[in-house]
């Protein structure tokens, strides 16, 4: 399948940049949010091969509290007391919090975590031996505008990955 | 603000050594931050690992991921599937749709907005 219409004119993929920042302007902020930039990149390796490494995913969705976070109201819910979690990544969990989040709610859904959450998809790479193991949990970090708490946040997470003997991270924000 | 978030962590892991892949949507934030390895699904933000109830469109974009986990040589590695969300192209233009027909809502959505903060 192509997608035939596509505008060559322009670059075809999105600018979520340009997007939010005229979006945010056409409501009045007048001061333009100001992104995280590095010109060094760090790159660590592989230690042993793919196929006897484990593996953890980290993800933006949280668990899904039925008493709280059933309706569909179109992303106002709001929770503010969202901190790093883990949790165990067997069973894959059937549903995930995800309505906080700028997600495009027009265009798809987030019914099936396996569009967002990999576990199962890992998993069928464990049984294939394409991967070692899946780690046995799974990591949250809230989504910040704050990118020093991004910075403790991820401190949290290499402290489990090191707990849990992980020796390479799937991360998919929403 | 996701792919911001998740970048940020991919590089507190490698710096402490773990190898990363993100598996993600939102091309420009994520380059922009600078990140080791990032397979780029050109879809609506929301599936980056697939399209709901498509299990092999989802296992297609983790096995890249793990391609590329394995297969990188250098940081700034962004890798596109190949995978396309469907032949129209309007979803590009919906999201976050600012025009001469919703300008006038936004604005006061905005204002309401700000007025409920003050008053918080």
């Amino acid at each position: 399948m192509t997608a035939a219409n596509a505008d060559t004119a322009h670059r075809t993929f999105v600018s979520y940049i340009d997007k939010s920042r005229e979006y945010y302007e056409a409501s009045g902020y007048d001061r333009p949010y100001r992104w995280a930039h590095h010109n060094d990149v760090p790159f660590a390796r592989l230690d042993r091969p793919l196929a006897e490494s484990t593996v953890a995913v980290v993800t933006t969705s949280f668990i899904f509290n039925p008493a709280t976070d059933d309706g569909d109201d179109g992303g106002l819910m709001v929770r503010a007391d969202k901190e790093v979690y883990a949790a165990p990544s067997s069973p894959t969990p059937e549903r995930m919090f995800t309505m906080d989040l700028s997600w495009d709610k027009g265009a798809t859904h987030t019914d099936d975590v396996g569009s967002f959450l990999p576990l199962d998809a890992l998993g069928r790479a464990a049984e294939a031996g394409r991967i070692g193991a899946v780690a046995p949990r799974y990591f949250g970090v809230p989504t910040q505008y704050s990118q020093r708490r991004s910075g403790l946040d991820a401190e949290v997470i290499a402290g489990w990955c090191r707990d849990d003997g992980v020796d390479a991270v799937v991360l998919v924000p929403l | 603000m996701c792919h911001q978030t998740v970048s940020l962590v991919a590089r507190h892991l490698e710096a402490e050594g773990i190898p990363t892949v993100i598996l993600g949507s939102a091309r420009d934030i994520v380059e922009l931050a600078g990140v080791p390895r990032f397979v780029f699904t050109d879809y609506p933000l929301g599936n980056p690992t697939g399209k709901p109830d498509d299990i092999e469109d989802q296992q297609s974009i983790l096995d890249l991921g793990l391609a590329v986990l394995e297969g990188a040589i250098a940081p700034r590695t962004t890798v596109q599937s190949p995978n396309i969300w469907s032949e129209s192209e309007q979803w590009r233009a919906d999201f976050m749709h600012v025009g001469p027909d919703n300008i006038e809502a936004l604005r006061a959505a905005g204002e309401a907005r700000r007025a409920a903060q003050e008053t918080s």
